[in-house]
C-alpha cells in the first residue's frame, strides 16, 4: 500500500500540488485523473521519487520515502515497475534485452533462467515472436506491451503507468488496460495509473483520485463515479455526449 | 552564478559516478561497447588527419628554412617536436571533442529526452555510473589513439619530405633522433590522460543535465563541444606551465 499525506510541491512561485492526501491499495488498479495541468504527472513523479517535494510524506508499506538513505531508496525502487508515456525502451537493445535488463541488474539468475523468465513474460503480454526486434521496429502498442513486460519481469510490488493508452487506437488501449488489470490481480501489485482515458476510468478504475488545480477534488471508484454529484468530476468525466448517455443509462438501470 | 552552479554540479556528477557501481558483467559489456564506439571508431579520422597534418608541418617547416646555415635535419626535428608536444595530444583532442564529445552528448541527451534516464533511475540504477563511468574507462585507452596519431604524423612528414624532395630521408631521420627527450613523450601522454577524462565527462554532463526536446539535444552538443575545447586549451596551458615551464 502507498500512503500519501499532505503532499506539497512547487516550481518557483507556482505551487503545483497543494496538500494531497490519499492511499493506493494493494491488488487494486488506482487511477489518477484530471485535466491537463492539474498536477497528475508531477504527483506521479513525486511518488516515484523523481521530484523532491517541500512538505508531506509518501510511505511505501510503512517506509517513509524521504527518510530513506540513497541506497535504501534505490533498493525500494528496484521493487517498482514503471511504464512511461513514451515507453522509454532502451533503443540500443533488442526487445528481449530490454525485458531482461532488470533481471541482469537485480538478480543472480543464470542466463537460461533469465531467458525463461523473459520468454514467459513476453508470452504473457502476447509478444512471443518479438524477441529480436529493436524497439524502433515495433508499433506503439507493441512498445507499450514491452514496457509492461519490462516493468513486471522482476515481480515488482508497485507498478506505475503514465498515460499507458496515449497514442493507441481504442482496441489496443483496451488490450493494454485489461493486461494491466490482470497483472495487478494476478501478482497482487499496487498499481497506480495516470490517465486521461475515460474508457480506462470506467473499465479498470477500482480506485479513482481526481485532481483539480493541485488538489484532490474527489476520490471513489468506477462504480461511485456514476453516482457522484461533484461538479468538477462530472464536468470532466461526462464532458462528451457519449459518456453523458452512458451515465444516464447506468443511473436508470440502477435506480 | 550559473557558471559556478554548473561547475559545482559537474564535480558532484563525478563524485556520484563512482557511487553504487553497476554489476561487473553488465559494466564489462558497456565498457567494450564504448571502446568500440569511442576508441576504435575514432582511429580512422585520427589516422587520416595525423598523416596529412604531419605532411603539412614538414612542408611548411622546410619552406620556411631558407638560411643555408640552418641544417636540413631541422625539418625532422621540428616535425617531431610539433607533433609529439602539441599536435597529437592537444589538437587531436579538439577534433575528438567534436567527434566523440558530440556523440556522447547527443546519445545521453536523447536518452534524457525519451525518459530512458528516468527509467534507469526509477529502477534504482545509478544512471551516472551506468552511463558515464564506462565512457570514462573506455577513454583511458585514448593515449593509444594518440600514440598512433604521433606515429602516423611523423610518417606523414617523412612521406612529404621524401616525395616532395624537401630533404633526404637520412636527414629527416637524423632530425627525428636529434635531442630526443623521453620526458616530452611522458608529458604528452600525461596531458592525453587528462584530456581523455575531460572528453568523457564534460560532454556527458551536458547530455545528462540537458532539458527540453530534440532541438535542445543539438544545442547541448554544440555547447558541449565549445566547453570541452575551452577546458582542453586551458588545461593544456596549465599543464605545460607545470611540467615544462
Amino acid at each position: 500500500m502507498i500512503e500519501v499525506k499532505n503532499l506539497h510541491k512547487s516550481f518557483g512561485e507556482a505551487e503545483v500540488l497543494k496538500g494531497i492526501s490519499t492511499t493506493f491499495e494493494k491488488g487494486k488498479t488506482n487511477l489518477i485523473i484530471g485535466q491537463s495541468g492539474s498536477g497528475k504527472t508531477v504527483f506521479l513523479k513525486c511518488l516515484l521519487g523523481l521530484f523532491n517535494y517541500e512538505e508531506g510524506s509518501i510511505s511505501y508499506d510503512g517506509e517513509i520515502f524521504s527518510q530513506l538513505t540513497e541506497d535504501e531508496k534505490r533498493n525500494l525502487r528496484s521493487k517498482i515497475g514503471m511504464v512511461f508515456q513514451g515507453s522509454a525502451l532502451f533503443d540500443s537493445m533488442t526487445i528481449a534485452e530490454n525485458v531482461m535488463f532488470p533481471l541482469q541488474m537485480f538478480t543472480k539468475q543464470s542466463k537460461s533462467e533469465m531467458q525463461d523468465r523473459v520468454d514467459f513474460v513476453l508470452k504473457r503480454v502476447n509478444l512471443d515472436n518479438a524477441h529480436y526486434k529493436m524497439p524502433s521496429e515495433a508499433s506503439g502498442g507493441m512498445q507499450k506491451r514491452v514496457a509492461i513486460a519490462r516493468a513486471i519481469v522482476n515481480n515488482p510490488k508497485y507498478l506505475f503507468c503514465d498515460e499507458p493508452n496515449s497514442g493507441l487506437d481504442p482496441k489496443t488501449a483496451i488490450v493494454i488496460d485489461n493486461l494491466i488489470q490482470e497483472i495487478t490481480d494476478e501478482y497482487q501489485i499496487t498499481t497506480v495509473i495516470n490517465s486521461h482515458d475515460m474508457n480506462s476510468v470506467m473499465e479498470i478504475g477500482e480506485k479513482i483520485v481526481f485532481l483539480k488545480d493541485g488538489l484532490k477534488a474527489w476520490e471513489g471508484s468506477n462504480e461511485t463515479i456514476f453516482k457522484t454529484d461533484n461538479e468538477a468530476v462530472t464536468n470532466f468525466v461526462y464532458s462528451s455526449n457519449l459518456f453523458k448517455k452512458v451515465r444516464k443509462m447506468y443511473l436508470e438501470e440502477n435506480k | 552564478m550559473t557558471y559556478l552552479y554548473n561547475i559545482g554540479n559537474y564535480f558532484l556528477m563525478i563524485a556520484e559516478m563512482f557511487r553504487k557501481p553497476t554489476k561487473w558483467p553488465v559494466m564489462k559489456k558497456l565498457i567494450f561497447k564504448d571502446i568500440d564506439d569511442l576508441i576504435i571508431g575514432s582511429l580512422g579520422i585520427v589516422a587520416f588527419i595525423s598523416f596529412f597534418v604531419g605532411g603539412v608541418i614538414t612542408i611548411q617547416t622546410a619552406l620556411n628554412i631558407s638560411n643555408p646555415l640552418i641544417p636540413k635535419y631541422l625539418v625532422g626535428f621540428a616535425t617531431r617536436q610539433s607533433i609529439v608536444l602539441e599536435f597529437a595530444p592537444t589538437f587531436t583532442s579538439i577534433i575528438m571533442a567534436g567527434k566523440v564529445g558530440s556523440f556522447i552528448t547527443s546519445s545521453i541527451g536523447t536518452m534524457r529526452v525519451t525518459e530512458q534516464i528516468d527509467a534507469l533511475e526509477v529502477m534504482g540504477i545509478n544512471s551516472l555510473n551506468y552511463l558515464v563511468f564506462p565512457k570514462t574507462i573506455a577513454l583511458m585507452l585514448y593515449p593509444f589513439v594518440i600514440a598512433i596519431g604521433m606515429f602516423l604524423g611523423i610518417l606523414g612528414g617523412m612521406a612529404a619530405c621524401v616525395f616532395g624532395g624537401y630533404t633526404s630521408l637520412e636527414n629527416y631521420i637524423l632530425g627525428l633522433q636529434t635531442d630526443f627527450d623521453t620526458f616530452h613523450v611522458i608529458y604528452s601522454f600525461i596531458k592525453t590522460f587528462v584530456f581523455a577524462f575531460i572528453l568523457a565527462t564534460i560532454p556527458s554532463f551536458h547530455g545528462f543535465y540537458m532539458k527540453g526536446g530534440a532541438l535542445e539535444v543539438g544545442k547541448a552538443s554544440t555547447t558541449s563541444f565549445v566547453w570541452t575545447s575551452v577546458v582542453i586549451i586551458l588545461l593544456n596551458y596549465i599543464l605545460t606551465g607545470m611540467m615544462l615551464g
